[in-house]
């Protein structure tokens, strides 16, 4: 099929003006300390870190870097807290949580700035997806905590005590709400661990839980890097870890727990296939590949980074793409215009660009859109590999940034085939106009959460996870309560 | 051996030789070990097959082979095929009392466990168009999305069956997995091990696909660690050991991520040790999205 002339070129002769978010109302301190039993306090150690914006690469604050003394402090104020928080009444748990909730919606666009500085997620998300679902989570899981007996049909439930999480970088404040809301709710309490590029708006969590009058230590926020997250893992006197990051972490962790009696959860990494055919709604569809994949910048670990496209119609999908991608805008994350902001780190954009050369390497034909770059901080324009195979690396391993690696299918089976043969499982998209197809397809992937004509959404109810090697347990609705909880006869 | 010779007076009694179960036959272990089973007094009751890696990965195989069968099954007749190995049960009451006796258990504990296992079957069997509608939601999303979660099997599992329950406890570990759709392997009790085999004769006949219970005996020892660590088993269940144990199997089963589901110190004849979540233990949850719009 002959391709078709780019009609997508908007801004033709007219262009963008910058549509910048305001920052003025937006207080960052120049030094973030541990929240440690209800109280800001130094690291034992004297020790602090920066953290940088993404986007410029310029110092935002210094933050507490928390060692193993720390961590046991945050564990015994957690302990300490535990009973008198397991035993308070229900309601009134839950009535804290929501407290959480209306604070976070009041200071949402402060929190959604931050996060965009912090992290270098577009403005448009963090305002609109990041910041509004966190504040959802705590109301969703607030309404739980005195009718947790009805969630698990001929069982007593009871809470397991503290919990040690550890979040990623991805979606920091979302991430943070997605592990503490249930964690309270179910009557534990709390020492969570920020990323180590992320660590702001936790920080600001901290102030909203402070501002919420939750009893201290109910939730502890240390701060640090991977030493951190280990001390608080291996904390014998933690019940329960909750751990989202990547598989290879998730090991480690998994390994490092054998023997004790910890509860665990793990969300882990993935590499869906978004999965597209001949009868789907093919600009939808091109929508949909665009959401799967530079959402957040690709970093998700339920991104849709495998495109397998029907053979009959990927000259069309793929040429579309490449229209659609022509129109993104890359750079600065405040800019209410901008699609795709700044790469976390400069080592994750060390990460996606060994995988560029690796990909052209293994004989891929790479494809990147020409929208131009700022030339401070970390940039990926949005790219796409086609004429690569199953054993291919960019089609296996987790890129975790802005990479699309396309295939296509003549089949419904090898549609599957492919999209299952990875060791992960976490999501899958499916785009067809044909009903019956769609139920055999969402039964055929293997994977915990799969969007048919649709992709990328989320919801405190909607319970995520993955099968195989993308992890262990669920979060969200009433399924995520099941991490948090003890079930007895 | 001893229970064929004790029988007859009058004419020789046959012996039945005591195999490993792997995709629905019987062969000897690849191994060619043995390992004698002794009743109280030392007398050899019968050679055990002394199953081994190989063994184990053949039996793998065979699982990963018919799950994806096995799980699209309806309820209906998933639900009518553990009925019917209820059934077959039954019909072998004698059989499995006699086989319980020899191994040490009293009589009466011997009649108690059998009908036990009978009934227990029957439960699960119950459940198997059941728990999906008690464990699945459809979730109020805040988006025009219709969205519902559902249970799917986890896979293949791999089952470390309880030491001191050979019958009642073994099918209390492999029927809630098979109910919901999954396939398994087995290690059988290795100081009980003969109701076990006896068992896979009983599947045999119940129109259980070949493949989708797998019986091994041997030496847990040598065994565990395989169990955990095998790359294409989704989930393990273990129901001994100290915590060393433990963490040869939650060590060995990081390596894929695997479930790990202990249950330990469960008094299996007791009612206590029936429950859907037993099922819900080897299960997925999957949430699916869809648009509603025109």
């Amino acid at each position: 099929m002959a391709a078709p002339e780019n009609k997508l070129a908007f801004d033709d002769g007219w262009q963008y003006s910058p549509a910048p978010e305001s920052t003025d109302h937006v207080k960052i301190d120049k030094r973030y300390e541990l929240f440690i039993g209800g109280k800001f306090v130094a690291p034992e150690k004297g020790k602090y870190f920066d953290t940088i914006n993404p986007a410029t690469e310029e110092r935002l604050s210094r933050v507490a870097d928390a060692s193993a003394l720390d961590v046991d402090k945050a564990v015994k104020a957690a302990r300490k807290a535990y009973g008198p928080w397991s035993r308070l009444k229900a309601a009134e748990r839950g009535k804290y949580i929501y407290r959480i909730a209306r604070i976070m919606q009041e200071r949402s666009r402060e929190f959604a700035v931050i996060e965009s500085l912090d992290g270098g997620k577009p403005i448009r998300e963090s305002r609109d997806v990041d910041i509004p679902l966190a504040a959802a989570h705590f109301f969703y899981y607030a309404g739980w905590a005195d009718k947790l007996e009805y969630a698990f049909p001929g069982r007593k439930v009871k809470p397991l005590g503290v919990a040690g999480q550890v979040i990623p970088w991805n979606f920091p404040m979302l991430m943070a709400s997605w592990k503490i809301a249930p964690a309270l709710a179910c009557g534990n309490t709390v020492v969570l661990k920020p990323a180590e590029t992320t660590p702001l708006t936790a920080m600001k969590l901290a102030e909203v839980i402070a501002d919420a009058g939750l009893p201290p230590g109910v939730v502890n926020i240390v701060t640090g890097a991977g030493d951190t997250g280990a001390a608080v893992v291996t904390h014998p006197d933690v019940d329960k870890v909750a751990f989202t990051g990547s598989t290879s972490v998730g090991r480690v962790i998994q390994k490092a727990l054998a023997g004790t009696n910890k509860k665990y959860t793990l969300e882990l990494g993935g590499k869906a296939a978004n999965i597209v055919f001949a009868d789907a709604a093919i600009d939808q569809a091109v929508e949909g590949i665009v959401t799967g994949i530079f959402f957040n910048q690709g970093h998700v670990c339920c991104a849709g980074s495998r495109l397998l496209v029907q053979e009959s119609v990927a000259d069309e999908v793929v040429q579309k793409l490449k229209d659609r991608m022509e129109t993104l805008i890359v750079g600065d994350p405040l800019d209410k215009n901008t699609d795709i902001g700044a790469i976390n780190s400069a080592s994750q954009l060390k990460t996606i660009e060994a995988y560029l050369e690796i990909g052209q390497e293994e004989g891929g034909t790479m494809y990147q859109s020409s929208c131009a770059v700022p030339d401070k901080g970390y940039w990926c324009r949005p790219t796409i590999f086609t004429g690569v195979s199953q054993s291919n690396r960019v089609v296996q391993e987790e890129i975790f940034g802005p990479v699309l690696a396309i295939q296509t299918f003549r089949t419904f089976d090898e549609a599957v085939s492919k999209a299952n043969n990875t060791p992960y499982g976490l999501s899958g998209g499916i785009w067809t106009d044909k009903g019956a197809k769609i139920f055999k397809m969402t039964q055929s992937v293997r994977a915990g959460v799969v969007w048919a004509n649709t992709f990328n959404k989320f919801d405190p109810a909607s319970p995520f996870g993955g099968y195989k090697e993308s992890g262990v347990g669920r979060e969200g609705g009433l399924h995520g309560l099941g991490a948090y909880l003890k079930l007895e006869a | 051996m001893a229970t064929a010779a004790k029988r007859g007076k009058q004419r020789l009694a046959v012996a039945k030789t005591y195999k490993i179960y792997i995709d629905g036959k019987f062969p000897r272990t690849e191994s060619g070990r043995y390992f004698p089973l002794e009743d109280r007094k030392g007398n050899v009751i019968a050679n055990i097959c002394r199953g081994s890696r190989k063994d184990f990965r053949n039996a793998v195989v065979a699982a990963r082979k018919a799950q994806p069968g096995w799980a699209k099954a309806s309820a209906y007749l998933r639900g009518q095929i553990l009925y019917r190995i209820a059934e077959m049960l039954e019909g072998r009451r004698d059989q499995f009392i006699a086989e319980l006796s020899l191994q040490g258990v009293a009589r009466r504990t011997a009649e108690k466990e059998v009908d036990g296992s009978i009934d227990r079957l029957i439960y699960f069997a119950g459940w198997s168009d059941k728990y999906q509608q008690v464990f699945s939601s459809v979730n109020p999303v805040s988006s025009s999305h219709f969205n519902f979660s559902v249970l799917e099997p986890t896979g293949v599992v791999s089952i470390l069956a309880p030491e001191r329950s050979g019958l009642i406890g073994l099918i209390s570990n492999i029927a809630p997995a098979i109910v919901g759709g999954n396939s398994c392997v087995v290690l059988a009790s290795e100081s009980l091990p003969l109701c076990a085999i006896s068992f896979a004769e009983v599947l045999q006949v119940a129109d259980v696909p070949a493949g989708v219970v797998n019986i091994l005996t041997g030496h847990r020892s040598e065994l565990t660690e395989h169990f955990a660590s095998h790359m294409d088993v989704n989930a393990v269940i273990y129901c001994d050991g100290d915590k060393k144990v433990a963490r040869v199997i939650q060590e060995a089963a990081a390596d894929n991520i695997k479930h790990v589901v202990r249950r330990t110190k469960i008094n299996w004849p007791d009612k206590t040790a029936q429950h859907p979540y037993l099922i819900s233990d080897t299960q997925e949850i999957k949430t699916v999205w869809h648009p509603i719009g025109t």
